[in-house]
């Protein structure tokens, strides 16, 4: 939300009678909640009978974040893009990550739609913890026959359960769609209101209660006329596509206005603009048949240029894990909380079953630092003690240079653990990336210091050597 | 309903009345549900040429009615055009004969005054830049980088002469890692020895790095500062618990410039820049090195501190008015980047991909100068560049991108 909204302008606007019937002590702290995010004005639940209904709106329209958040897709099977309250993320945690669609095209036949749909809803990365995933399919016509749009359309409805993106700029297509209740009631996103077909596209959107995309190429003010024109129809849930050109100067002038267009929403309050913004890197596989490694690379890093840049939705079309995976880890990383450092409790962790005979590791809190040790040496089946070091949530790497990894922290870790006591031999086990502290260590320990493998992937073939 | 009227109110109630006697028509036609239903101009023309005997003033209020339509469609976009009070420092990198050096070519970077490729509001002086690692010794890399400098790596002079006539680097940026007491603790003076010699092999300008032995780096960079005198070279790294002094004396006394390396932390870094200024270093003699983690490792991380230290700048901090050095070659110790696995597919692309996309976010965030490893990395920024800064014509189309994606 903007700046300007303070504790004390959401307390206004609350009943301020301190029931706790929300769970908070009192209304300031409620309204502490609301601009933290944490709550919605609906949690307040005295402020949902009628008297307060004036108040119940003026306040959902006074913490209503500078960008729209719409939904798409209906009960379990919805992804939520936009809410976006700022224009840097040091300054509050983005909202919402950007939805990744994949697309099928109606040309294809059945059985390859049935498969690709399956294998975007499949695939799944493991990263800290976090599972990633895919999140909409795009299904293009471009067969440019209703029918066979229509047919694919329920195909694809039936055949996964993500929501769905229908992409065509005919009328007649997107309504031959819709018309089929399986695809209507999935509240597909449709694609796309443009300059030619606004009045019919619009008319489908209002009609079906549907979130729609406005694509304006290069053009915001076209753009901003055509969101004007279907404000006034009565459409809410908007989404822009300002054009993904992938090459040359137009590439910077799609970089331009996504930049134009955000800081228009949020700072200077341009409530024509304050939507949801989309980018389709697919686009790189338009033309002439592409070698698909190329033109995976290239996808890939333009939807990663996008994504620095404010989408809040990208339609791509690799399948190749080596190239989502970049994205989808890009994603994870813009979308954590930046105020937070990413880090687990130090202290002993016991992997496996170790007896006084196991050797003992050390690496440090970051995260995912920790998760990748203990899950490679929990997979390589080794029984040890692992000693996790507080460095305030850095790497090792990072740490070593920075000083939070130090043989003093090290010698504070080792007497707290108790580790001594739990072996009968004397060797600590270092990363490699740490290697420089060997001497230190030994010093401040007293204990001998082996350098490990410089990534725990390593560590089964380093211990065969160096550990008898 | 949805119908568009003129601003001018008797327009509108004109229209109305002119639409309440269509609806009443139509109602007997029987063929227009005039509820929720928008009426357009052309619409209007059809329906009333038939009329025009019935109702006399229709073919006068027409034109208004579609006139209507179109102008409140309409609305304008000026772009949010912002200025900011403080500008980033230029630094130029190397010195060619006629100032001081031998180069044949030097890099300016830094010189901002808006965020990066910000361009509808301003155009940033200086081009990023991008450099490429070499090291005094041959060192583990990952498969897909080492596989194009196998045979130069026992020769930083050839590996250097590689990076820049074969895979064009613009900046050689040269790691004396055999320095470390703890490798093979390579004498200062044989440091500054491979310092002469790359120098000698390469016309483009130079970043000198340590080993990352506190104690000893200060001594091996002033060594390897004086024999590149004049060369305005890059020393690379002064930090707060080195003898930051040391290099900075060195800098100012040989001609060059100096990285100023905090890990992660806004506040250490203006301290430490502090420093070097107090020690007489130029803002235009120093780069910004806030530490960059690889996609996956903490780029959130760096994302966000890069685009503080840039705003900060730009708005007038001038302790953090200094162009930034993204190590984005460390991308290669995230082992999505290098390590064999099925799950994610081949590592010959996934690797340099990982490298690409940790630079274009280092890139967006604010960085000036980046290090990379891998041939296809430099190839593929490089070429964005020229995309962003608007040096390429195109006449791509995409208004037909649904129909003409291939399969």
């Amino acid at each position: 939300m903007p700046e300007k909204v303070t504790l004390l302008s959401v307390y206004r606007f609350l009943p301020q009678t301190n029931c706790g019937e929300c769970g908070e002590p009192n209304c300031m702290a409620f309204a502490s909640k609301l601009l933290e995010r944490k709550f919605t004005p609906e949690n307040c639940p005295p402020l949902k009978k009628p008297k307060y209904k004036e108040q119940m709106a003026k306040l959902i329209e006074l913490i209503a974040p500078p960008i729209k958040e719409v939904t798409i897709g209906t009960g379990n099977s919805i992804v939520k893009i936009g809410g976006k309250e700022v224009m840097y993320r040091h300054e509050l945690t983005y909202h919402n990550p950007t939805a990744i669609a994949i697309d099928v095209s109606d040309t294809m036949d059945d059985g390859k739609i049935v498969e690709t749909c399956k294998a975007i809803e499949n695939i799944s990365l493991v990263r800290i913890g976090e599972t990633l995933k895919l999140n909409m399919v795009a299904v293009r016509c471009a067969s440019k026959d209703p029918d066979r749009f229509s047919y694919v359309t329920s195909l694809v409805a039936r055949s996964c359960n993500l929501p769905l993106i229908l992409c065509s700029f005919d009328p007649k297509s997107l309504k031959a769609a819709l018309e089929k209740g399986q695809v209507a009631n999935k509240r597909p996103l449709l694609y796309a209101v443009s300059e030619e077909n606004w009045r019919e596209v619009s008319e489908l959107a209002k009609q079906y209660d549907c979130p729609v995309v406005i694509f304006a190429p290069n053009n915001l003010t076209l753009l901003k006329s055509l969101i004007k024109t279907l404000q006034a129809i009565g459409i809410r849930d908007i989404v822009m596509d300002p054009g993904s050109y992938t090459e040359g100067k137009l590439l910077k002038d799609s970089i331009n206005n996504l930049v134009m267009i955000r800081r228009a929403a949020i700072q200077r309050g341009d409530k024509d603009l304050g939507y949801p913004i989309m980018a389709v890197p697919a686009i790189i596989w338009m033309g002439e048949k592409q070698d698909p490694i190329t033109a995976s690379y290239k996808e890939a890093y333009i939807a990663s240029l996008f994504m620095n840049r404010y989408a809040d939705l990208l339609i791509m079309h690799t399948l190749e894990t080596w190239a989502l995976l970049p994205v989808l880890t890009l994603r994870q990383n813009i979308y954590t909380d930046p105020r937070k450092p990413v880090s687990v409790e130090p202290g002993l962790r016991i992997i496996g079953k170790p007896d006084e005979k196991s050797p003992v590791f050390l690496t440090t809190n970051f995260a995912l630092t920790y998760f990748t040790v203990a899950n490679d040496l929990e997979s390589a089946g080794i029984n040890c003690f692992l000693l996790v070091l507080n460095t305030e949530g850095l790497a090792v790497e990072v740490s070593v240079a920075g000083g939070q990894f130090n043989s003093s922290n090290v010698r504070d870790l080792f007497l707290s653990s108790g580790v001594e006591k739990m072996v009968k031999h004397n060797k600590l086990i270092i990363p490699g990336m740490a290697a420089r502290l060997k001497g230190d260590i030994e010093d401040s320990t007293n204990w001998e210091v082996i350098v490990g493998p410089r990534d725990s992937s390593q560590i089964k073939s380093f211990l065969t050597k160096y550990w008898a | 309903m949805a119908v568009f009227f003129g601003d001018d109110y008797e327009e509108k109630e004109e229209a109305k009345a002119l639409i309440k006697s269509l609806a009443k028509l139509i109602e007997k036609l029987g063929d227009l549900e005039i509820e929720n239903v928008e009426i357009r101009a052309e619409e209007l023309t059809l329906i009333l040429q038939p009329m025009i005997g019935v109702m006399a003033q229709a073919p006068q209020l027409l034109p208004k009615v579609e006139k209507a339509i179109e102008t409140l469609l309409k609305t304008e976009f000026s772009p949010p055009i912002e200025t900011y009070p403080g500008q980033i420092a230029e630094v130029q990198i190397g010195a060619t004969r006629s100032d001081g050096g031998s180069r044949k070519k030097v890099v300016r970077i830094g010189g901002e005054k808006t965020m990066p490729f910000y361009s509808f509001e301003a155009l940033n002086p200086n081009r990023l830049a991008f450099a490429m690692d070499v090291f005094d010794m041959p060192v583990a890399l990952a498969k897909s980088v080492k596989q194009h400098f196998e045979d130069v790596m026992h020769d930083p002079a050839d590996w250097a002469k590689r990076c820049v006539e074969d895979f064009g680097a613009e900046i050689i940026s040269l790691n004396l890692i055999s320095t470390d007491p703890l490798i093979k603790d390579t004498s200062t003076k044989d440091a500054a020895k491979t310092v002469e010699r790359v120098l000698q092999a390469i016309d483009v300008p130079l970043i000198i790095g340590g080993s990352g032995n506190k104690a000893k780096d200060p001594y091996v960079l002033e060594a390897a500062a004086e024999v590149a005198s004049g060369e305005r070279c890059v020393l690379n790294s002064a930090n707060v618990d080195n003898d930051y002094k040391r290099i900075a004396r060195a800098a100012k006394k040989y001609g060059h410039i100096v990285v100023a390396f905090t890990p992660m932390d806004i506040n250490n870094q203006k301290k430490l820049n502090r420093l070097l200024l107090d020690e007489g270093l130029s803002k235009e003699q120093i780069i910004i090195d806030p530490t960059t983690a690889a996609l996956g490792y903490g780029l959130d991380y760096t994302l966000s501190l890069m685009e503080r230290i840039k705003l900060a700048g730009l708005l007038g901090d001038s302790d953090l008015q200094m162009p930034i050095l993204a190590s984005t070659s460390n991308s290669w110790g995230a082992r999505e980047a290098w390590m064999k696995s099925e799950e994610w597919g081949p590592r010959e692309y996934r690797g340099p991909l990982w490298e690409t996309v940790t630079t274009i976010t280092a890139m967006m965030a604010g960085g000036d100068l980046f290090m990379l490893s891998h041939p296809a990395t430099v190839r593929v920024i490089k070429g964005l560049m020229e995309d962003l800064y608007g040096e390429v014509d195109t006449d791509q189309r995409i208004q037909d991108w649904i129909t003409d994606i291939g399969m």
